[in-house]
This record gives C-alpha cells, structure tokens and sequence, in this order.
C-alpha cells in the first residue's frame, strides 16, 4: 500500500522577516514540497488611485514617490513622462540629463537594497550591511540635491524642483570611481559564494516564454535571458544618447532564469548604471531647469499611457485627462504586481526554504503592488 | 509596423459587428472600441495572428465613465442612470515593436466581460484588481475574488465615483 | 543613571534600587520585532544596518513577537494589516513598549483624507508609547524617539502607575 500523505497548508506573512513587507503568503505542501503557492496582497492598499483623482497633476508627485518607495525618482520620472506626453510639452536639456543622472543613481540604490536583503534572507548578513553603507553615499547625494533622504519630490512636471548643488557633480564623480570595486567586493562576499550559490543555481526557473505571457519585465524578464529593456527598445528621455549594455542571464551557475541569472543581472546592471551616469556628467549641458514648469497644469481631454524601465521593470502609468486640473484616472502598472503573480509558476515542485530564495530574488515592494 | 488604423480595419473585415468603432483625435492615443463578450476572441486573434504577435499585455484598467444621469428614487436613495464602465487593454507586440489600444464599455448596472486571463495570464490580477475597484465580472475567470481591499469588505467598490466609505470596519472607525 | 553612579566601591557589591536595577536592564536590551510595514521600514532598516548602528542602544530585531520587548510600527497600517498588527502586539509578553513610526502610523500622514483603507493613527488599535514624527522620520529621529522611550522606561515604577 502506498503511504498516502495529506496536504498541509502553511501561512508565511504578514509578519515575515524576509516576505519584504507585509506580503501573506499561503502555501500548499505535501511534506516539504510546494504544491502551490498563493499570495494574498493588500496589506498596504494606500489608495493611490483614489488620491490621484483627488489631487491636482503636481500634487500627484509626492504620492507617487511612495508607491514604490525604493525608487522614487524613477517612479517620478515615470509620472511626469505620462503628463509631458499629455500635454505636449518639451523639457530643457538639461533637465533630461539630471533625470537620467538621478534615475540611474536610484536603480543603483534599488539594486543595493535588493542584493543586500537577498543575502541577508539566505543568511548571509554581511552583504546586507555593506549594500547600506554604499547606499548611504548615494542617499546623501539626493539629499544635497533636495534635502531628502528618501521620498523626493524633485522631478517635477516640465522640470526639476531646483538645480543641482554646486558640489554635486564632483561629488557624484567622485562616487563612481569609489563604487566601482565595491562591486567586486560583493561578487566576491556574495555572488560566488558556494553557499549562495547552492541555494539560488536551478532555483526558480523562469522560461522565456512564461515570463512573457505573465507581463514580467525588467531584470526577472532578462534574467530569463532575453534582451528586453525600455530604455533601449523604446527609448524614452535622453537614453538614446548613452552607450550602454544590457545585461541578461547566461545561465553561469545552472540554468538561465534561474534565481542567481536573475540576482546576478542586478549586479550587471549597476556597472552599466554607472557608465550611464558617467556620460551623463560629461554630457551635462547648462540651461534653466524651472524654465518650462508650466504655471498651471491642464492638460486637454485624451488619455495617456507612458512607461519606463524602474528598477524593477517595466513602470507605466496610464492617464486620462478629462480637461480639469485633476488627473480623471490613475492606473498605475505596477511592476512588481506582475512578478509577484507569478511566484506560484515559480515555486511549484521545490522547497519551502526555497520560497524565501525565489521571492527575494523577484525583488519585489510592496507599497508598488497594493498601491 | 501597424497603425491602429489599419488594425481596426483588419479587424472590422475579420469579426464585422462586434468591433464598435474606431476613436481617434484624442490626445496622444487611438483606441479599438470592442463588444465586451467578445473581446477575448478578438484579443486571441490579434495574439495568434502572424502579422500581430500582441505576446504582452502591458496593462488593463478599468474606468468609472463617471457619466449618467442623476436619478433619486423614493426612499431618496441617488442612483446613477446610462453610467458606463470601460476597460482598457494595452497590447505590445515585443517582437514587431508594434501597440494597440482596445477599450471595452460595459453598462453600469451589471457590468460583464469575457476574460482574457487566459490569453494573457498577466491579466489575471489586472482582471481581479478591476473586480475589486469598480465591480467589473469577469466572465471565465479561474478566481474572481477581491484582491487588495479585505475579503469581508462590503461597503463596495472604492474606485467608483459614487462611493461612500463607512464609518466602522471590524470596529475600527474608519474616517479621520 | 541611580545604577553606575554608585560604582563598585565596596568590592564587588552594588548598592541600589530593585526598580532602578530593573530598569537599567530593560532598557538597555530592548529586543525589537523586526517588522516593516512601508516606506518608514526602508528607514528602520537604514537605521539599524552599519551607518546609524542601532544595536549599539541593545535593540537587536527579531523575528517573533514573542522574544520581543518593543515593536516599530514602521509605515502606513491599514484596516487589512490593523487586525494582525494588533494581534502580534497581544502575542508579545509583558513589559511591551510600542514606537510609532512616520506621519502614517501616527496619524494616518499623507493619506488622512482619502484614504478609504487606511487606518488613522495606530493608537487606535493598540497604545503608543513614543510617536516619531516625519515622512520619512530620519534614522537620527527615530533614534531619539528610542532615546525617549529609554527614558520613559527609566522612570518606571514597579509600585506607582507612571503613565
Ligand atoms: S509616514 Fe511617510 S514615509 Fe512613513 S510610511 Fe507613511 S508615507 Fe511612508
């Protein structure tokens, strides 16, 4: 006779040091093994669309920052980019290249955060604690621009909340050539730690083909090994102007889009950051950054959808405009929403250990999934 | 490369009525107007088809029209007469470069539509996320259930023009 | 500090108040539960990770309500979370002290008006000890916010109701 055993259900979360927030998590288990996985959000529903359509366009910003907390810059380049389009205006030069500047030091701190806590949920705590101290460097570079830490509201529409500090081109200058071996340091503390290793190589896999049906962008999209990046394929602000590369899983550990492909992309992608930001400073034109901040915002009746590359992939905002000061209808397409769902695609036939593995490695926020 | 243009005119040969009209001269996006029941047909088409490849569903909102008329009955209760809902899919073909807007509109009274979750299974959470906000039913959905607001909430869809919040939820005073 | 000013001048005995012993003990090791809600939890964290250091005041995070002394409600709660943050305060053993981080948990911060889902204030489900200020408070406050709370605890009695 066959030793039947029954399935057991397991709640991970709320509370749960490494579901990242406040993300429940039910589990199907036979013994050891995932029989499925669903995830129950909300937690931190904040009503941003409800706020949205009560506030006018500019004082949508500060909202925006908080949705995805750990980029806000981008998430308010991504706004204003969706009204720009609306209304039809141009921004200053310059204003682009600060943007971009600010944009991709917010992927390097997003990445920071990810990694380090990446380590420490498997267990590895020192990673976590040098991430903070070169994200440290970063977020007193935001703070001299606008005296915020971490919730900006320094992109505005049409423009920039104030120019750039005297210092901070010098001091961002000075921070490329500092952060560059601290890459290294962590390949070499976490990336090719055996033990990492084992835990995240054929880990997860994520096919090319489910990743695309389940909308998933960003570093989980290419860590599956497809070349897929907004800023290259539909290039937005002043991209097109950069060399860069984009990097994607080759599968060096196991498989490709397996947890470490998509760890390691993160990695990947601070480097190309860097070059980014690098040519951005040299490129950095003069001008007025206030000079097209219209004085009302207005925009006539139509609809918008505008997205960008966050951090976490693909972040698109679509707007309708029903000709009044206030936005008629923010939807926001939240990246990590999409990885999120598809954790039980991920998860199934491993085991429970590894669902700490394969959802820190989908890097999610998730003050951006329940808005 | 396709217009939307030209893809509406595809599509009006190949399904004829039930794609309603072609919306253009708005600011920055045209728009396929689609019969909802059979905007999971259209969606499969435009996905399978050589020409099309729509591989990725960028994004699906659903919108209060916030239109009608309104009606106050006897015992004072506001309704809202000839209101709509509309959703609006957003379709990338990654590997042609190529976008589309559809839009659906329902009626407010009972608003239904055919699910892509299917097609696309990024529209799964989209789908349960626009049941949860404005009460939109999603004909064929695996799991039609609230997804951000508590599963016991029953004082509507928030994301309507029309609601009203409550005072008390599991004894917890609700307004400020 | 009753406690070191008595230093050890009689060999090795100390003399002192059982309450003041106490105390000292209590607030020295504050076991945090380490548990983020929103954006203030990003600055919980910095806080707690190498710039700022806070486990050089004793708060050490863990994971379970039950091994701990204080908790941060660190972020927006809303109705949804409200039930199981009052939960896990009732699951954690007496002396408990709460914190409350951020304009949010305090008050319900930006989204007081329309926040259909928000609850307004944590100290509406369970009492707050110290209220930290801020939208994001930095780490240097919500340090000082622990440093009031190790003062409220220093001035505890075991035998008059301080609060
Ligand atoms: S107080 Fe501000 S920073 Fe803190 S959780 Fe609320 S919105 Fe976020």
């Amino acid at each position: 006779m066959p030793v039947k055993t029954e399935e057991m259900i397991l709640n991970m979360g709320p509370q749960h040091p490494s579901t990242h927030g406040v993300l429940r998590l039910e589990l199907l288990l036979e013994g050891e093994i995932i029989k499925g996985v669903k995830p129950h959000i909300g937690y931190l529903h904040r009503c941003f669309e409800k706020h949205a359509e009560a506030m006018t366009y500019p004082q949508v910003i500060p909202y925006v920052d908080r949705l995805d907390y750990l980029s806000s810059m981008y998430n308010e380049f991504g706004y204003v980019t969706a009204v720009e389009k609306l209304l039809g205006i141009e921004v200053p030069q310059r204003v682009e290249y600060i943007r971009v500047i600010m944009g991709e030091l917010q992927r390097i701190a997003s990445h920071l955060v990810a990694i380090g806590t990446y380590g420490a949920d498997l267990g590895a705590f020192t990673p976590f604690l040098f991430a903070f101290r070169d994200r440290e460097k970063i977020l007193s570079l935001f703070e001299i621009t606008c005296g915020a830490r971490l919730l900006y509201n320094y992109i505005w529409i049409g423009g920039l909340s104030h120019d750039l500090h005297p210092d901070f081109v010098r001091l961002a200058r000075e921070f490329i050539p500092y952060f560059r071996p601290k890459i290294k340091e962590m390949n070499d503390l976490l990336s090719y730690n055996k033990i990492f290793v084992e835990r995240t190589a054929n880990v997860g896999i994520l096919p090319p083909e489910t990743a695309i049906n389940f909308g998933v962008s960003g570093p989980n999209l290419r860590g599956s090994g497809l070349k897929w990046d907004l800023r290259r394929n539909d290039p937005y602000s002043v991209y097109d102007k950069f060399d860069f590369n984009i990097p994607v899983g080759e599968g060096r550990m196991g498989t490709v889009g397996d947890c470490w492909d998509r760890y390691f992309v993160r990695i990947l992608e601070m480097e190309e950051s860097l070059k980014i930001i690098e040519q951005a400073l040299d490129q950095l034109p003069e001008g007025d950054v206030t000079s097209a901040i219209p004085k009302r915002v207005k925009p006539p009746i139509g609809q918008v959808y505008a997205r960008v590359e966050n951090p976490r992939g693909e972040l698109g905002y679509f707007i309708i405009s029903d000709g009044s000061v206030n936005p008629f209808r923010v939807k926001v397409r939240a990246p990590s929403f999409i990885s999120l769902s598809v954790m039980d695609e991920l998860c199934r036939g491993h085991m429970i250990a590894d669902v700490i593995a394969i959802l820190g490695s989908i890097d999610i926020v998730l003050g951006e999934i329940d808005r | 490369m396709k217009t939307t243009e030209e893809i509406f005119n595809l599509l009006k040969e190949k399904f004829g009525e039930s794609i309603i009209e072609f919306k253009t001269g708005v600011p920055v996006e045209d728009f396929i107007v689609v019969n909802p029941f059979e905007i999971d047909k259209v969606c499969t088409f435009l996905r399978d088809t050589d020409s099309y490849q729509f591989n990725n569903l960028m994004n699906l909102s659903g919108v209060d029209d916030a239109n009608g008329k309104k009606i106050t009955g006897e015992q004072g209760e506001v309704k809202l007469e000839g209101r709509t809902f509309s959703l609006f899919y957003h379709l990338e073909s990654m590997s042609l470069k190529q976008k589309v807007t559809l839009a659906v509109r329902m009626p407010g009274e009972n608003p239904e539509v055919s699910s892509v979750s299917e097609i696309w299974r990024s529209a799964d959470w989209h789908e349960r996320e626009a049941f949860d906000m404005f009460g939109i039913k999603f004909l064929n959905h695996p799991d039609l259930r609230r997804i951000l607001m508590p599963y016991d909430w029953e004082a509507g869809y928030p994301l309507r023009k029309d609601y009203k919040n409550p005072e008390f939820y599991q004894g917890m005073k609700v307004p400020y | 500090m009753g406690l070191l000013d008595k230093q050890f001048t009689d060999d090795n005995i100390i003399i002192t108040k059982v309450e003041d012993v106490l105390n000292w003990a209590r607030l020295s090791s504050l076991w945090q539960m380490g548990f983020g809600l929103a954006c203030c939890a990003i600055e919980m964290m910095a806080t707690s990770a190498s710039h700022y250091d806070f486990d050089r005041f004793g708060v050490i995070p863990r994971p379970s309500p039950r091994q701990s002394d204080v908790i941060i409600i660190s972020g927006t709660v809303t109705l949804k979370m409200a039930i199981r943050i009052k939960r896990l305060y009732e699951q954690m053993p007496d002396p408990k002290y709460v914190i409350s981080m951020g304009s949010c948990s305090n008050c319900g911060g930006p989204y007081w008006e329309h926040g259909y889902h928000v609850l307004k204030g944590v100290d509406r489900v369970i009492p707050v000890d110290v209220y930290v200020p801020g939208c994001p408070p930095r780490p240097e406050a919500l340090l000082e916010g622990l440093l009031k709370l190790q003062e409220k605890i220093r001035n505890e009695s075991l035998v008059k109701k301080t609060a």
